[in-house]
């Protein structure tokens, strides 16, 4: 019988460490990473925590963040534990960015795949441009969510603001709550078996075992708007 | 850019460090506004019929002592609370006689504010050397406000920093950027507000300064702005009591809020507000578009 050997977190802390030792220190781990599990305490909201990973490490952060916490990330797996500023896990391409707290704007911007999973609520433009990542809020999020969302899932537990999926493109939303107002080009459409199954799997991928399936509508493009005409002027 | 800070004390603990408090959260949003900084700070109230004034010259090494030898003996004054560029009155008669008489004998001067308690200070530069110069630490005040200025519609001046001050013992300071503030300002001077440069920020401070006189509240003021303003704005507004936050309905301009039981706080981004003593377990939201968000409360001072 083999044990496996325990894993040594490595503890960084910001107050007496620059944010671009910790980065960089972040960036050059091998594959496997060694250490293969950080903590980061203090981080004060200092902006770009943990952006750019590319290896399959674990990252703690104990407390709130700035701007574009885990941004560009890929393989890496970054939870926070508080909230978060703008451009959370922005163009994230692979990996899990997970949030015990709030996040701002922007959440997921132009992700292309991974998880950005938030259990608090997520402000205005949660998702746009997003172009394949899937993102689960367990809260709301704000107005102008999936602005031009092109690819992926945007699931919703709580409410969205207003203009939801403005001038979507192939991105699936599915909503719990209420939808303040859908935006230019963006429907509900039915929610058949095949939805249900992917949003069951998304919920339990993000934690939320406890949340129903069937309780969510599904939006999408109308794509009416791919290509200009005339008779969508007043969509806009 | 610019940043903002806000902070109201509930606590006598944090009144009697609020100056060093709100230099502390100007210093973390230098970044956002390196260009000029300023503060308002609410604190010792004047007596009735009193009128808390503050002061700049632009000419260093003013004499504010003889200035205040003829405040004496026309109404009765105290000693001047000198600031490097900035000195603050109380002068023993109305705001309205106190202004007038200023502008006759003392045109050289601006009036930065007027009222009970209101003292703004503010000036070009970086903020780390305009917290130094106005030594914000050994101050204490029942609640302030806090701005960092990265020019974008006007010349880097002291009269382009905020806050602005915007009738008595009320100010405005503002991150973002208006586009219409040419034609407001063209329709504020006709109803009789007065503008000292060409700065957007200085005219959303007409514009409340005139619902005000029209007879709205501040909040009825604040939501009227969502009609009238067109551009991008977080603002926020000091009153005697406290303050208020508005942000327009698009809200690209950041601003969070956080609340202990000695404390609240609002500021362009938590950085500013993670300096302040138990922030990190503050309750904590971020204020929703187009939606007035005010404070008043009897503060310990």
């Amino acid at each position: 019988m083999t044990t496996a050997s325990p894993v040594t977190v490595e503890t960084v802390d910001l107050d007496t460490t620059s944010l671009r030792e910790l980065n960089q220190r972040l960036h050059k781990l091998g594959d496997p990473p060694d250490p293969s599990a950080w903590r980061v305490v203090n981080p004060g909201g200092r902006h770009a925590i943990a952006v750019g990973l590319d290896s399959p490490v674990e990252v703690d952060i104990d407390g709130h963040v700035g701007y574009y916490c885990a941004g560009m990330n890929k393989h890496a797996t970054v939870r926070v534990h508080g909230n978060c500023g703008v451009g959370l896990a922005e163009n994230i391409m692979s990996g899990s960015v997970i949030v015990d707290g709030n996040a701002s704007a922007s959440a997921g911007a132009t992700g292309r795949g991974g998880l950005v999973a938030i259990h608090g609520d997520a402000s205005s433009r949660c998702g746009i441009s997003m172009k394949g990542a899937d993102i689960v809020v367990r809260g709301s999020v704000g107005h102008m969510s999936a602005f031009m969302a092109q690819k992926g899932r945007l699931v919703v537990c709580g409410d969205a603001g207003d203009g939801l999926g403005d001038s979507i493109y192939e991105a699936r939303l599915y909503v719990r709550g209420s939808v303040a107002s859908l935006g230019a080009d963006c429907i509900e459409k039915e929610m058949r078996g095949e939805h249900l199954l992917e949003l069951r799997e998304l919920l339990d991928s993000a934690g939320l075992a406890d949340v129903d399936a069937t309780e969510f509508r599904r939006y999408g493009s109308a794509r009416r708007l791919y290509n200009f005409h005339v008779d969508n002027a007043g969509a806009y | 850019m610019c940043g903002i800070v806000g902070l109201f004390s509930k606590s006598l603990a944090v009144s009697e460090r609020l100056g060093e408090h709100l230099g502390d959260m100007l210093l973390e949003m230098s970044d956002r506004g390196p260009d000029s900084a300023g503060v308002a700070l609410y604190r010792t109230p004047a007596p009735a019929g009193s009128t808390k004034v503050s002061l700049h010259s632009a000419e260093p090494g003013y004499d504010w002592f003889t200035l205040h030898a003829e405040l004496e003996e026309a109404f009765g004054s105290t000693e001047p609370d000198v600031r490097a560029s900035h000195a603050v009155f109380v002068v023993d008669v109305a705001a309205a006689e106190l202004q007038q008489w200023l502008r006759e004998r003392r045109p050289e001067l601006r009036v930065m504010s007027a009222g009970s308690s209101l003292e703004i200070y503010k000036e070009a530069g970086p903020p780390r050397d305009f917290v130094t110069r106005f030594a914000l630490a050994d101050v204490q005040a029942s609640h302030g406000l806090g701005h960092t200025r990265m020019a974008t519609e006007s010349a880097v001046t002291t009269d382009g920093s905020h806050p602005f001050w915007t009738g008595l013992d009320l100010c405005l300071v503002h991150n973002g950027s208006l586009s219409n503030h040419n034609w407001l300002r063209t329709n504020l001077r006709r109803e009789g507000i007065e503008f000292e440069t060409e700065n957007d920020s200085e005219v959303a401070a007409g514009y409340l300064t005139w619902r005000l006189a029209e007879g709205d509240s501040l909040e009825q003021a604040l939501e009227s702005c969502l009609g009238v303003l067109d551009g991008f704005y977080t603002f926020a507004v000091g009153t005697a009591d406290g303050f208020a936050v508005l942000r327009d309905p698009i809200s690209c301009k950041p601003a969070v809020m956080a609340e202990t039981d000695d404390w609240v706080a609002m500021a362009s981004e938590y950085r500013a507000i993670a300096v302040l003593p138990g922030a990190a377990d503050a309750n904590m939201w971020e204020p929703a578009p187009a939606t007035v968000y005010s404070w008043e409360r009897q503060p310990v001072a």
